[in-house]
């Protein structure tokens, strides 16, 4: 059951624009779903190496500013210098934006190697407050609070299929779809691979870990760079589906609600950035038509609050959990992986205070 | 040469609430070791106060900042009693989710109970300013650097030589030995978390006047407070004391030289770079109290 349900979900999906006409709602599960991809990339930080990244919109960011430049091209001045850039067709931006993500992604895993907790939180958000008054200040290049418009829509294809631009919704919708069921894929693999492995034995107990020849710098900077990189790419899809992209894409709010898609759905888990994703990126259009924006962020932070103190481990462990205990009514391993959440969380409450003190 | 002695008594007299604000995160971040996000939301709920009292309902002036005082030392309390002393002992990353979730629930309930215009709170000194030979600084500016120098000396003293304050460094030097002691841990703990938002509340009151009370105004303040802090070191309450002034001084320089969209770059510039580099801070403890 559990092996084919994500099987169940993709052909769910991949049939929701033949029947669904509304072209708001299809909208709606596109930016949903780009969210999905920057909360997945949140997730290998904040789940499986334990890192509280709350800066993570900083490469959201980056991603969808370089790829947009890179496709709108840019002239400007650097001490006398002139650098003119011509415009390059949208999917190679998007790789580059992708790549400065993960470049970026390697600096604060360099980083997060010396410092750690608290203080990796706070140099993450510092981090992404300096790229917000950059991409504000630095007019020339990123036309500041005057946004970036006409960012052009991707095209896709070869000399010999022919090409294809991504006009409409349903078209993005797909090519989202796809690149989440690739992601999901690769993270699979990677969480399932001995290097995963190393990041989750990281994440219980880092001084074991250690004595047992597990190189910090080498996982945690390999995971930093993959979640950079996959929130770059998110960034770029926003901003060529969007078409038009201004500095209030560093807005702090943007990382809360990665962060509430991860930890509620079930940090840690595969699926978990799937389904808070999902919930939170369509509980906006139920909300607004009763309430107004400063509520709904009012009931997002009652819900982490809430999440934190009822519902710890996030969703989807717990839905699994009472999915085995239906199944098995006397289980043996059956909540194992709950067990393990939970010591695992008392030692790393234990080696976080012998870090602190 | 002018401008740069107009830039330091800009300094001094930021430095000030600076100081306020980063000492109050050094007792609840420094001390309890609480990643205290809402300590900008406390700011901003003390300039609010101050609106309130001062404009709203017109009481005077001074009466006003000690009630706005007073209101973010209540608010302070409940946010540790209510979300904190359920989950004290967890590890530091539950703690920092609740206080993430607070931060957004506070500034949007600012946000929905004033509105998003900005306010602006009338002061009774006199608008002209105080000139000094090149230099000229307004009256309400001084009388914000006095009451900032008052309540710093006022922390200290309590901290350091009260009976009260001596309770507070056992408690989290080893609260266990304490509670033996018969300290009451709990009310040291609420106490503490008030005692520091009503520090965060004062700046916010103080500085209220000077610029205008907006609902966002507490994310950057929260920020500045953590450079502050790290700057310093962790729980040293000299260390938050020069770091914000050495924080109001990058500010001014990074304005007045660089461009001043980037004045509130600094802060994190600082961050980055002490972390990188010295991470114990700049002033090395006297005494450990973590």
């Amino acid at each position: 059951m559990k092996q084919v349900f994500p099987f169940i979900a993709l052909a769910f999906f991949a049939t929701v624009p033949l029947w669904l006409q509304d072209q708001y709602y299809l909208h709606t599960l596109v930016v949903a779903g780009i969210f999905m991809l920057a909360a997945m990339s949140l997730n290998l930080l904040l789940g499986y190496t334990g890192q509280l990244s709350l800066g993570h919109v900083a490469f959201f960011g980056i991603g969808a500013y370089v790829s947009a430049l890179t496709s709108l091209g840019f002239s400007l001045s650097i001490f006398g210098f002139q650098i003119t850039h011509e415009p390059w067709p949208a999917f190679v931006g998007l790789i580059l934006g992708a790549l400065a993500a993960g470049l970026c992604g390697y600096l604060i895993g360099k980083l997060a190697f010396r410092v750690r907790g608290a203080y990796f939180v706070i140099v993450t958000i510092s981090f992404a407050e300096v790229v917000r008054l950059v991409s504000l200040n630095w007019v020339e290049l990123t036309n500041g609070p005057l946004a970036l418009p006409g960012i052009p829509p991707l095209t896709l294809g070869f000399e010999w299929t022919g090409y294809v631009t991504l006009w409409g919704k349903a078209q993005n919708y797909y090519l989202v779809l796809v690149l989440i069921a690739l992601a999901y894929l690769l993270i699979k693999r990677l969480v399932q691979s001995p290097y995963g492995r190393a990041m989750i034995a990281l994440r219980e107990n880092e001084t074991l870990a250690v004595s047992v020849g597990i190189s910090v710098t080498k996982y945690l900077v390999l995971a930093a760079i993959f979640s950079g990189a996959l929130a770059g790419l998110a960034g770029g899809l926003y901003a060529h589906y969007i078409q038009i992209i201004d500095p209030m894409i560093f807005m702090f709010l943007n990382t809360v609600t990665m962060v509430i898609m991860v930890i509620t759905g079930g940090k840690g888990t595969l699926a978990g950035p799937l389904v808070g994703g999902l919930i939170f990126g369509l509980a906006p259009v139920f909300l607004r038509n009763y309430v107004g924006p400063e509520v709904q962020w009012i009931l997002y932070g009652v819900l982490m609050i809430l999440v934190v103190f009822v519902l710890p481990e996030g969703i989807v462990p717990a839905i699994e959990r009472w999915f085995n205990r239906a199944a098995k009514p006397k289980r043996k391993n059956g909540s194992a992986g709950g067990k393990m959440e939970q010591s695992g969380s008392s030692l790393a409450m234990a080696s976080s205070g012998k870090v602190n003190s | 040469m002018d401008q740069l002695l107009q830039h330091l008594v800009n300094t001094i007299i930021m430095g000030g609430t600076y100081a306020l604000l980063g000492i109050g995160l050094t007792l609840i971040f420094g001390i309890m070791r609480i990643v205290n996000f809402t300590h900008g939301e406390l700011y901003a709920f003390g300039a609010y106060m101050m609106y309130f009292f001062a404009t709203i309902i017109g009481m005077n002036f001074f009466v006003s900042i000690a009630f706005a005082i007073a209101a973010g030392m209540v608010l302070g309390a409940i946010i540790e009693f209510t979300l904190l002393r359920p989950k004290r002992g967890a590890d530091i990353d539950t703690t920092m989710l609740i206080m993430i979730g607070a931060w957004i629930v506070m500034q949007n309930l600012e946000h929905l109970s004033w509105g998003g215009i900005a306010k602006s709170i009338n002061s009774p000194l006199p608008d002209a300013p105080l000139v000094i030979g090149p230099v000229s600084v307004s009256w309400l500016r001084v009388m914000v650097l006095l009451i900032a120098l008052v309540l710093i000396a006022a922390t200290y003293i309590v901290i350091n030589r009260t009976k009260i304050g001596k309770a507070m460094r056992a408690t989290f030097q080893d609260s266990n030995t304490a509670a033996l002691m018969g300290i009451n841990i709990n009310a040291i703990y609420t106490m503490t978390f008030g005692f520091g938002s009503a520090l965060a509340a004062a700046a916010g009151a103080l500085l209220g006047p000077v610029f205008v009370v907006t609902p966002t105004m507490g994310d950057l303040a929260s920020l500045k407070a953590f450079a502050i802090v790290i700057l310093g070191g962790l729980g040293n309450i000299t260390g938050a004391a020069i770091g914000g002034f050495i924080l109001a001084f990058a500010e001014e320089i990074g304005a007045g030289y660089i461009s001043s969209g980037y004045r509130d770059a600094m802060g994190f510039v600082i961050i980055i770079i002490v972390l990188l580099f010295k991470p114990t801070g700049l002033f090395a403890r006297a005494e450990r109290v973590g």
